[in-house]
């Protein structure tokens, strides 16, 4: 019952030296804001503002969203050039449950892949067996029962999924709460109830009697999907997000060396209104957003993937 | 005994379950105020370059050396270990320099190359287990550093008077050796300092 117990200390079928180092890659990115790049003058610039980590794409979502087309993993001659660029880890992302593209990241040495519902799904049943790879998996969810499927799976990480490119923090909130809300009710619950629980969120009942105790993932639990602001940071992390992902935000705002860290410094003091404050204080325009009520479901990236 | 926890981004949470196993009070430190009272200060795991931003910004940078200074015991992990050495390199690298040690940054390569092994030490009669993530390698130890574990021939657990640091991440296990090691340490400098008090 140790809410505070850490990600990846417990034993279990899942105790191999493998995902204990998967895991605790991802414990290492805690605290921070992991910043979406599209080249290497970018990465440099969220290095230089204090993320932990970048996540290297061709497109931003909110460009993918505008300009359509198939999106899939980035050329990985900017994917290089980031990585040679910085020293904090480079994530990558693959088309959910295309292996093939997760094979070439990891030959390529990326540090975190992400089997992201902002690219086109390759696969619309079934998302990569992730266990098979040296290389961790961050993986999004809307709810409890999608996030365990994929640590079953074997992501090492969990985000919202949010809603990504649209600015909008809301889907990233309504799935944090969504996640949150449905562990807490686990451990208010009897044994007997766990099986029918299990059945409900279509999740393996040794992860659902597993949270029934620890009140927690068995994998750190970020939040992604529609950050745009450092206040927005703070409200995903008091919510519950154990760190942030910030897309579109960023760079397509009009100062984005001055918003990387405010965003930096918001989601460390994120228990201090004062800190916040100052974080806002010189920040220019926000990126536009849109309003996710205005659009229709096939647009939403967020429903790709189950 | 108060041990406060870096907790500007990285594993933070890993080092305060490991010394609440072992009883210690802990407390968060993100504020130069937040670090006075403290007897023990942990540096944890995560990105050296963001925490040393971070450190520089705040004043907490300043804070640590005068808590150094006055005899406060410091535990650095992987990253932290980083910012304690007097020399950082690949690349190069401002720090704390408050440990006489040269480091090399992620020496074993990017994530693929990192993994849980097992070393000799000092500190006991079996071997150590050592989860390195991304980690550094200690190139030289200066004189009068002490080496309390190896991997591979390389120092990767150091320590001199009250600073201990480790390439490795100690928290992400179960053993408690080395945390229990740098308690004494604490207890050490607290039962002086309240010895020099009296004098």
């Amino acid at each position: 019952m140790d809410a505070k117990k850490p990600n990846g200390s417990g034993n279990g079928t899942k105790g191999s030296n493998e995902w204990r180092v998967k895991v605790g890659l991802a414990e290492m990115l805690k605290g921070g804001v992991i910043m979406d790049v599209t080249n290497a003058e970018q990465a440099k610039i969220a290095e230089k503002a204090g993320a932990c980590a970048v996540m290297a794409l061709e497109r931003v979502p909110s460009d993918i969203r505008k300009e359509g087309g198939v999106a899939r993993m980035a050329s990985i001659k900017v994917i290089r050039e980031i990585m040679a660029t910085v020293t904090i880890p480079v994530m990558a992302k693959v088309r959910i449950g295309h292996f093939a593209e997760a094979e070439v990241l990891q030959a390529l040495e990326v540090d975190f892949i992400d089997e992201s519902e902002v690219l086109t799904p390759a696969d619309e049943e079934n998302h990569i067996w992730k266990h098979d790879y040296r290389v961790p998996f961050v993986c999004g969810a809307r709810n409890l029962g999608e996030a365990l499927r994929r640590i079953a799976e074997g992501a090492a990480m969990i985000r919202t999924k949010g809603e990504a490119g649209s600015g909008n923090v809301v889907e990233a909130v309504r799935h944090m709460r969504a996640i949150v809300s449905q562990m807490k009710k686990l451990t208010t619950m009897r044994d007997d109830e766990l099986m029918h629980q299990a059945k409900e969120l279509g999740a393996p009942l040794e992860l659902i009697c597993q949270i029934a105790k620890t009140g927690k993932l068995p994998v750190p639990n970020f939040s992604a999907g529609g950050i745009a602001t450092p206040a927005d940071a703070v409200l995903v992390r008091r919510l519950g997000a154990e760190a942030v992902f910030v897309g579109s935000g960023i760079f397509k705002s009009s100062d984005p060396e001055t918003r990387a860290k405010a965003v930096v410094k918001a989601a460390t003091h994120f228990e201090d209104a004062k800190a916040v404050l100052e974080a806002h204080e010189e920040l220019g325009e926000a990126m536009r957003g849109l309003d996710v009520r205005q659009m229709e479901e096939k647009d939403m990236l967020s429903t790709r993937g189950w | 005994m108060k041990i406060g926890i870096l907790a500007v981004q990285g594993d933070f949470e890993a080092h305060a379950a490991m010394l609440e196993r072992l009883g210690a009070e802990t407390a968060e430190v993100r504020t130069p105020a937040q670090l006075e009272g403290c007897d023990g200060l942990i540096l944890p795991g995560g990105e050296s370059t963001t925490q040393l931003q971070f450190l520089r910004e705040e004043g907490l940078a300043d804070a640590i050396e005068k808590f150094a200074k006055q005899g406060g015991a410091i535990f650095g992990t992987c990253a932290g270990a980083i910012l304690l050495a007097t020399e950082v390199q690949n690349p190069k690298q401002d720090s704390l320099k408050l440990l006489d040690m040269t480091v090399l940054r992620n020496a074993y390569g990017r994530q693929i190359a990192s993994d849980v092994v097992s070393g000799p030490t000092k500190l006991k009669s079996e071997p150590l287990e050592m989860v390195f993530i991304r980690g550094p390698i200690i190139e030289r130890a200066g004189p009068g550093v002490r080496v309390l574990a190896e991997y591979a021939g390389k120092p990767a657990l150091v320590q001199r008077d009250q600073i201990m640091a480790a390439t490795f991440h100690p928290e992400l296990t179960d053993d408690t050796t080395v945390h229990e090691h740098f308690l004494s340490l604490v207890a050490a400098g607290a039962s002086q300092a309240a010895g020099s008090a009296k004098s």
